[in-house]
């Protein structure tokens, strides 16, 4: 009998609220203990990378807010830096400084959802209206500059879609003042909490060496002690100008990628508050009138302008023969874009290389042994979006 | 000599002309046969001075019109260097291209993707399934002779019901 063990097979998914989106796992358990996991994906495919294919450079931008739907301006900005890389323009400091400040309240606001609902999943239910209040924050700052709370679509290839408002960098500065106290506010409720400590020490560990086989990338790598952050590796928008510093763990586990992630807010907000400090003045968008669209206000005044806009938004450009692949750190790893250029105006081949997608692969490794329960702490603290997985 | 160009200096003189350098610059492109491809991947990741452990990305492109058609291209990452290099190789339609699943974990699931997307059959994948596609799926979608509407689109969706049972959506 011993030799013939039989094992309790359950659908976890792809209705579940901790997993975060439609994610179906199938769990084979002896007991309570969790022998085999398989993730099946794919519910949310909408066939993004086929669908650019058909749209041209600048049509293709508005798809790229649809995969991380937390985290649109991130995705805005890793999929302009292939494209400015494919054409080799150079965007202007201030321009740069601009989304160096959009993208870094982008990740704090995607942070405080994840903060908000792994506590939650977890059972620790007060940080969501915590975490939701300041999000709220940002959302409306980033609603006076870009229009939208979810969908931006405001970063664009060459620079940006306009300058920012004269009252933002004083809503920025009040908000970065304020913040760090906020974060303590949450730390309170949960570091050193000995319910959550119990519910996340040296559960779903990840060593370095299999960290770094699945190609885990962003908060889950550096959990795991592997220091690798795009954003220091690999320079992009002006990041070398300022101070920051990357939080590491040690162990690999649920409270490492917690702790990694509420240091990361912290580094975040002092970026900011950098760069709205030194914000140079100037033009946004790269003088390349071939590619980067005219002003609003020129394309109302002047005829040349309004028909360079609609031939470009007609038309689009062709960006010469080649590959370029742009990857920025976006709150969930290394997001990046690989186009591959014909010579048309339309994307040859629009490669998304989706960190969610890849830190999920290695969740089956780290739930193995592992119990029922923490197989919800273990998708949180991933921090997994399947717009992002399915695409 | 920067460590792009250290890369293709030691690529060079390991494979010699079993590999061609598509790009120079800021990041290197190089081609190499399917034969020697995990020997080179291999190179790259344990070599002293280069360590790409990491892969980054693993995708196919369809070069419709082509021949062999397909590349298949392998982004590799070094912690140590700062450095990425794409390594491709080509393959025919119905090819198969050598399994590096047990090289990176990651390949697993990035290999079935590929597979899903472009039908890339990888010899030894050990689960070489569809991953985002349903698992009876016709066709593979990103070729370029695929239609991005796709098969059927004006048809209803088909009702798979238990056996037996009379098939009350037809």
């Amino acid at each position: 009998m011993a030799d013939e063990k039989k094992y309790m097979t359950i659908n976890m998914g792809p209705q579940h609220p901790a997993t975060h989106g439609v994610l179906r796992i199938l769990l084979e358990l002896d007991g309570e203990i969790i022998v085999k996991a398989t993730p099946f994906i794919g519910y949310l495919h909408r066939g993004v990378e086929k669908l650019a294919e058909a749209r041209t450079y600048h049509q293709a931008l508005t798809l790229t807010d649809r995969l991380d739907y937390t985290n649109g301006l991130s995705n805005n900005l890793a999929y302009c830096l292939a494209c400015e890389n494919l054409c080799g323009i150079d965007v202007p400091k201030r321009g740069r400084y601009l989304r160096v400040i959009l993208a870094e309240l982008q990740r704090i606001a995607a942070h405080l959802i994840w903060i908000g609902t792994h506590a939650l999943d977890i059972g620790a239910m007060t940080l969501l209206f915590y975490a939701f209040r300041e999000r709220e924050t940002i959302l409306d700052m980033l609603e006076t500059v870009t229009g939208a709370r979810l969908t931006p679509s405001f970063i664009r290839i060459g620079g940006l879609a306009k300058d920012v408002p004269p009252e933002f960098p004083g809503a920025v500065k009040a908000f970065v003042q304020d913040f760090p106290r906020r974060v303590d506010e949450y730390e309170t409720l949960l570091t050193e909490n000995i319910i959550w400590r119990k519910r996340t020490r040296n559960i779903a560990r990840l060593s370095k060496e299999d960290a770094v086989s699945y190609g885990v990338t962003g908060p889950v790598l550096r959990a795991s002690g592997v220091y690798y952050d795009v954003r220091k590796a690999y320079p992009y928008s002006s990041y070398e100008d300022f101070g920051f510093e990357i939080p590491m763990g040690e162990r690999g586990d649920v409270f490492d990628r917690y702790d990694v992630r509420v240091r990361e807010m912290r580094q975040s907000n002092r970026i900011i508050g950098q760069a709205i400090e030194r914000l140079p003045d100037g033009p946004v968008n790269a003088d390349v009138p071939s590619i980067v669209p005219p002003a609003k206000e020129d394309v109302e005044h002047d005829i040349a302008a309004l028909i360079r806009h609609f031939k470009l938004m007609e038309e689009g450009f062709r960006p010469p023969v080649g590959e370029a692949y742009g990857a920025v750190e976006s709150p969930k790893g290394e997001l990046g874009f690989y186009l591959v250029s014909d010579g048309t105006n339309k994307p040859f081949r629009f490669r998304i290389r989706p960190p969610s997608f890849i830190n999920l692969g290695s969740v089956p490794k780290m739930i193995e042994g592992q119990m029922v329960a923490d197989v919800i702490a273990a998708i949180g603290s991933v921090d997994i979006v399947l717009g992002e997985i399915d695409r | 000599m920067n460590s792009a160009e250290t890369t293709i200096a030691k690529l060079r003189a390991a494979f010699g002309g079993a590999l061609t350098v598509e790009q120079a610059g800021s990041q290197a492109v190089v081609v190499v046969g399917k034969e020697r491809l995990r020997e080179v991947l291999l190179f790259l990741r344990d070599d002293g001075g280069l360590l790409y452990s990491m892969m980054t990305d693993l995708f196919a492109v369809d070069r419709f019109g082509a021949f062999p058609r397909f590349e298949v291209a392998y982004l590799l990452n070094s912690l140590l260097v700062k450095e990425r290099v794409l390594v491709k190789v080509r393959a025919g339609e119905g090819e198969s291209v050598p399994t590096v699943s047990d090289l990176w974990r990651a390949a697993e699931w990035l290999e079935r993707e590929a597979y899903d997307m472009f039908g890339i059959p990888f010899e030894n994948h050990p689960n070489l399934r569809r991953i985002l596609m349903v698992e009876d799926f016709d066709g593979y979608p990103l070729r370029k002779d695929f239609p991005t509407e796709g098969y059927g689109f004006d048809k209803p969706f088909k009702v798979s019901l238990e056996e037996g049972e009379p098939d009350e959506a037809g």
